[in-house]
C-alpha cells in the first residue's frame, strides 16, 4: 500500500515495498541523494534525517512507518535558522575533508541544537558520538557546533 | 622508512601553448613532459595545467587530480593563482575528466601531488601573468618591466593607469609565449595566496547536500546493481541457482559474471539488477551459489600466527640488509634484549562505499563515472577487459567520499563495466554494501617482527636484528607487504641485519594511508623505546644520539622522480620541537604518562608525543597529542594541512585502540562498524601542531603525520603501566 508522508514540506506518495528503508526511497525513488549511505544498519549516522524534528537513521526506518509524518532532509536544512547557522559555521571552520559524512553530521547537530541550544562541550561530544567521520574531522565538527551554541541563532540568520 | 620517498624534480623541457578563447580572452596550457612514471609502470607521463582568463575577468583553472578529501582541488589552483597574481574571488575551479593525453598524470596517493606540482603550477601562473603584462605594456606604449600586478589588475605606477586582466586578456592571446623555464617567479616572501587558509572549493555544495560524489551520479534510465562474490579469497564460482533471486518483485535481471583470479580486476560473481539498489541488494539472500574454495578455506589469522612463529624458529629465507658485523656485536654485548611484535590486517573503509556507474553503448563505446584515485589503470583495465580501444572509454572522475588508498585499485570499475556490458544502452550504478567493502578490500598486510638488540657495557646500542615475517601471493611478496633496506634505524646502528620470511596467502593486500610506514613505525619505534628503557634513557634521547652529527643522505630515485634523501638534521629538528612542545622532561600529571614517536615517510618528518591514561574501567584514553612536522618551507593551505594532520592522528589512534581484520575459513570475519569500530568523537584528544619550516620544497600531508602516533601511544601506555604493547590492536586485558 502506498505511504503518504511529507518530505521537505511537500506531500509525497511512495509506492514501495513496506520494508524499504526511507534512505533508499529518497535516493532511488525520489532522486534526493543528499542523504548518504554509509553502513545501512544504523551504525554511522551518514543517513540522518529529521522525522517530526527528531534525528532519525533513514537506513533503518521503513517507509511504511512514516505515514503522516514530516520528514526533512539535508536538501531543506537551509530553511531552518539553526541549520543555516550550522552550515555557515561549517564553512567558516572548514570542517570537512572528503565531506561524505557531513550531511548526517549537520542533520544530527541541528537536531541537537534545536533541543538544547547551549550544550556543554561533553554534551556535544556524546550527542555526536553516533556519527562516524572516517576522515576524523571531529575536532572541527565539535568546534563548529560550539561556535553556533555560543553565538546563538537569530531567527533571521 | 624511506623506500616510498618521492618528489618530482622539474624537467627542463616544457611546452607552453597559448591562444585565444572562443568568446575572447586568453587560454593557456602547459605541458611538462617526462615528469613522472605512471605508478602502473607505464612510460613517461605528462603533467599539464590549464588556465583561461575571460573578458569578464573570470579565471578558470582546471584541477585535474582526483579529490579524495585531501584538498587538492583547492590547493593546485592556489599555486597557479599566486604567481598569476589573481584575485582569488574571481577564480573558478573546475574538475576534469580522466584524459590520458590531455591532462597527463592524474593520481591521488602517496602524498605526491604537492611535490610534483609545486614548481610547474607556479610557472604556469607566472607565464600567464607575463603575457598579460606584455599586452598591457604594448597598449600603453611602455616597457612591461615597470608595470605592477595585484588582484587581477595591472597598474602603471608612472601614469597611475590601471587595466584588469579581463580587459587585456584577448590581446594577451597574441603576446609572445614565454620560455617557461625562464619566467621569473615571485619572491616567496611576497606570497599572498599560498599560506592563506582557504576553504574547500566544494564545501558550500557539501553543506547543502548537492550531488557531487560518485554514488550521487544519476542518469536517465539508470538501474542499480549489487554484486555477490565469493566470501573466501581465491575461490571460484562452480555453479549458481539464480531462480529464487529472479523471482523477487522488482528484480529485473540476475546473471553470472565470469572473472579471473586477479582480485584487482574482475572476480567471479553474480550480478543482480533492479530499479532500486535496496531491492537488488536484498535479493542476494536468495542466491544459491556453489563456490570452489580450493585450499583457501583453511586459511585463518590463527594459522598465519602459528606459521609466523614456526618461520621465526627457522633460518630466514632472505636478507634485506646487513651492515657491520652483527654476530660480533651480539657476542660482545653486555645485554641482549628480544621482543616479538605483530600487527593485523586493516581495511580502508572510506565513508562512501565503493561504487561506479557505467554505460556501455550499443556501438561498444563506454562511459564511466568513477570515484577512483587511479583513473589510469581503471581506464586501461576496462578497455582491455571489454576488448575496446582506449579512446572508446571515457572516465569521468567524481569527488570521492574518502580514499585512504582503497580507490587506487579499480576492481569496482571492472565489475560495473562487466555488468553494464550485459545491459547495453542502460546506465548501471553498482554499489557495494558496507559488508562488501570490509570483506573485499586490499588490506594493509599483517606482519610479524622478531627483534634483538645488543647493548654494550657502556650502554650503547651496538647491534640490531629484525626477522620480519610477511606474506607472498603466488610466490611474490606484494609491494606493500615488503620492507625496504633503509627502514630506520638502518644506517644509524653500526651492526644491523634485517631478514625476511614469507608464507603464502590469497588475502588481497594494498596500500593504506602511509603504506608500510603505518606498521613499521609501530614496531621499530616501540622496540627502540624498549632499548632506550634498557639503557635507562628515553626514546627521543636515543634517537638524537643515533642521528646527531650524521650527514644528509644523497638524492634518490622514486617513482615520482628524484627526491631528497633522509635528512638527520630535519629529523632532529622535529624531535626537539616535539619535546619542547610537550614539555617532555616534565612528567605528566598524576595518573597520566607521555610517550614518544618519530617517523619519516612520504618526504615528511613528524615527531609526536601522546599523553594517555587508563579510564576507571582500565581502558586506554588519549588526552593530548603534540605533533611537530617538517614538510618544507611552506604550508600551502593551512586549513587543509591541519585537517589532514588532525585526521591522521585520530586515524592512527583509532587503529591502535581497536581495529583489526581477522581471517577465518579463508574469509574476513568483520562486517560493519560494530566489529570494525572506527574512532568516534569521544576519542578525539586535544591536538597541538607546529611546523618546523625548513628550506625545502613543500611536500604532502596526507600521510606522514599518522605513523608516529601509534608508537607514541603504545610507549605512553608502557610509561604508565610498565606493560609493553607488542601486538595491535591494543589488548585491553593487558591493563585489567
Ligand atoms: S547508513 Fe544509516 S546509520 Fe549508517
Ligand atoms: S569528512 Fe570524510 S567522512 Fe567525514
Amino acid at each position: 500500500m502506498p505511504t503518504k508522508l511529507t518530505i521537505n514540506g511537500e506531500t509525497r506518495e511512495l509506492d514501495v515495498p513496506d520494508d524499504m528503508p526511507l534512505l533508499w526511497a529518497l535516493r532511488g525513488e525520489l532522486g534526493m541523494v543528499g542523504t548518504k549511505f554509509g553502513c545501512g544498519v544504523g551504525l554511522c549516522g551518514a543517513c540522518t534525517v529529521h522525522v517530526d524534528g527528531v534525528a532519525t537513521r533513514s537506513c533503518s526506518t521503513p517507509v511504511s512507518s512514516l505515514a503522516g509524518k514530516q520528514v526533512s532532509t539535508i536538501e531543506s536544512l537551509a530553511e531552518s535558522p539553526v541549520g543555516r547557522a550550522l552550515q555557515q559555521a561549517w564553512l567558516d571552520a572548514d570542517v570537512m575533508q572528503c565531506g561524505y559524512c557531513q550531511a548526517g553530521q549537520l542533520m544530527n547537530a541541528t537536531a541537537l541544537l534545536a533541543k538544547n541550544p547551549s550544550p556543554a562541550s561533553d554534551e556535544i561530544t556524546s550527542a555526536m558520538a553516533g556519527n562516524i567521520c572516517r576522515c576524523a574531522c571531529y575536532k572541527r565538527i565539535h568546534a563548529a557546533i560550539a561556535e553556533v551554541a555560543a553565538n546563538g541563532v537569530s531567527a533571521d540568520a | 622508512m624511506r623506500e616510498l620517498a618521492q618528489t618530482a624534480q622539474l624537467s627542463r623541457r616544457s611546452l607552453l601553448k597559448a591562444g585565444a578563447l572562443a568568446g575572447g580572452g586568453l587560454f593557456l596550457s602547459v605541458t611538462l613532459p617526462g615528469m613522472a612514471q605512471a605508478a602502473t609502470g607505464g612510460g613517461a607521463a605528462e603533467l599539464n595545467a590549464f588556465v583561461s582568463i575571460a573578458p569578464d575577468g573570470v579565471i578558470t583553472i582546471v584541477s585535474k587530480n582526483p579529490e579524495i578529501g585531501q584538498g587538492i582541488k583547492t590547493m593546485l589552483p592556489m599555486l597557479i593563482a599566486e604567481e598569476l597574481d589573481a584575485d582569488w574571488d574571481q577564480v573558478k575551479i573546475v574538475g576534469s575528466d580522466y584524459h590520458p593525453t590531455k591532462y597527463g598524470f592524474q593520481f591521488a596517493g602517496g602524498s605526491m601531488s604537492t611535490p610534483m606540482n609545486w614548481l610547474p603550477m607556479r610557472q604556469a601562473g607566472a607565464a600567464a601573468r607575463q603575457m598579460l603584462l606584455e599586452a598591457a605594456a604594448l597598449e600603453w606604449g611602455v616597457a612591461p618591466a615597470g608595470l605592477r600586478t595585484s588582484k587581477s589588475t595591472i597598474t602603471d605606477p608612472a601614469s597611475g593607469r590601471t587595466m584588469t586582466y579581463g580587459q587585456v586578456a584577448s590581446s594577451a592571446a597574441k603576446s609572445k609565449v614565454p620560455d617557461l623555464a625562464k619566467v621569473p617567479l615571485k619572491d616567496e616572501k611576497d606570497f599572498v595566496i599560498i599560506g592563506r587558509a582557504i576553504g574547500g572549493i566544494d564545501s558550500p555544495k557539501i553543506v547543502r547536500g548537492e550531488p557531487i560524489f560518485g554514488v550521487d551520479t544519476q542518469l536517465p534510465g539508470m538501474k542499480y546493481a549489487a554484486f555477490e562474490r565469493a566470501p573466501v579469497f581465491g575461490a571460484r564460482l562452480r555453479s549458481a541457482d539464480l531462480e529464487a533471486a529472479k523471482a523477487v518483485p522488482g528484480v529485473e535481471d540476475v546473471f553470472v559474471i565470469e572473472g579471473g583470479d586477479n582480485p584487482a580486476e574482475l572476480v567471479d560473481g553474480v550480478a543482480i539488477v533492479a530499479g532500486n539498489w535496496w531491492i537488488a541488494n536484498k535479493a542476494r539472500e536468495k542466491l544459491k551459489i556453489d563456490w570452489d574454495t580450493g585450499e583457501w578455506a583453511s586459511h585463518s589469522s590463527a594459522n598465519y600466527d602459528a606459521q609466523a612463529k614456526k618461520l621465526w624458529a627457522e633460518p630466514p629465507k632472505d636478507t634485506i640488509v646487513e651492515e657491520g658485523d652483527v654476530s660480533a656485536a651480539f657476542a660482545g654485548a653486555a645485554k641482549v634484549i628480544e621482543a616479538e611484535y605483530h600487527y593485523p590486517f586493516l581495511a580502508h573503509v572510506p565513508m562512501e562505499p565503493q561504487n561506479c556507474t557505467a554505460l556501455v553503448k550499443e556501438d561498444g563505446s563506454v562511459e564511466m563515472w568513477a570515484p577512483t584515485q587511479m583513473p589510469q589503470s581503471g581506464h586501461q583495465g576496462v578497455a582491455k577487459m571489454l576488448g575496446v580501444p582506449g579512446e572508446k572509454v571515457t572516465v569521468h572522475i567524481t569527488r570521492m567520499g574518502g580514499g585512504f588508498g582503497r580507490r587506487l585499485t579499480n576492481d569496482f570499475m571492472h565489475q560495473a563495466a562487466a555488468i553494464a556490458a550485459r545491459k547495453k544502452g542502460t546506465p548501471i550504478q553498482l554499489i557495494w554494501s558496507r559488508e562488501d567493502d570490509l570483506r573485499s578490500d586490499f588490506y594493509r598486510p599483517a606482519g610479524w617482527h622478531k627483534f634483538r638488540a645488543a647493548i654494550d657495557a657502556e650502554g650503547k646500542l651496538t647491534g640490531l636484528e629484525d626477522h620480519f615475517v610477511t606474506f607472498s601471493t603466488k610466490g611474490e611478496i606484494p609491494m606493500f607487504a615488503q620492507m625496504g633496506p633503509k627502514v630506520f634505524p638502518a644506517g644509524y646502528v653500526p651492526n644491523l641485519k634485517y631478514t625476511v620470511s614469507q608464507m603464502e596467502s590469497r588475502v588481497p593486500m594494498g596500500a593504506l594511508r602511509a603504506p608500510q610506514s603505518n606498521a613499521l613505525s609501530y614496531v621499530f619505534q616501540s622496540f627502540l623505546d624498549e632499548v632506550a628503557a634498557e639503557q635507562g634513557s628515553d626514546l627521543p634521547t636515543l634517537l638524537l644520539s643515533l642521528l646527531r652529527g650524521k650527514p644528509d643522505e644523497p638524492m634518490q630515485r622514486g617513482f615520482g622522480g628524484e627526491s631528497p634523501g633522509f635528512s638527520p638534521k630535519r629529523a632532529i629538528g622535529v624531535i626537539e620541537k616535539a619535546m619542547q612542545m610537550a614539555d617532555w622532561s616534565t612528567p605528566a600529571a598524576e595518573g597520566r604518562a607521555k610517550g614518544f614517536g618519530f617517523y619519516f615517510s612520504h618526504n615528511g618528518y613528524f615527531a609526536e608525543v601522546v599523553e594517555a591514561s587508563l579510564s576507571r574501567s582500565r581502558q586506554p584514553v588519549v588526552h593530548h597529542v603534540w605533533a611537530a612536522g617538517d614538510v618544507g618551507k611552506h604550508i600551502i593551505n593551512p586549513h587543509g594541512a591541519l585537517n589532514q594532520i588532525e585526521g591522521s592522528i585520530i586515524d592512527g589512534i583509532g587503529q591502535a585502540l581497536g581495529l583489526a581484520v581477522k581471517i577465518e575459513g579463508g574469509a574476513v570475519q568483520q562486517s560493519n562498524f560494530h566489529d570494525y569500530p572506527l574512532p568516534r568523537m569521544p576519542v578525539t584528544p586535544t591536538i597541538d601542531v607546529e611546523f618546523v619550516k625548513s628550506d625545502n620544497p613543500p611536500t604532502g600531508l596526507g600521510e606522514p603525520a599518522l605513523p608516529p602516533v601509534v608508537p607514541a601511544l603504545t610507549n605512553a601506555l608502557h610509561a604508565l603501566t610498565g606493560k609493553r604493547v607488542r601486538s595491535l590492536p591494543i589488548d585491553r586485558k593487558l591493563f585489567a
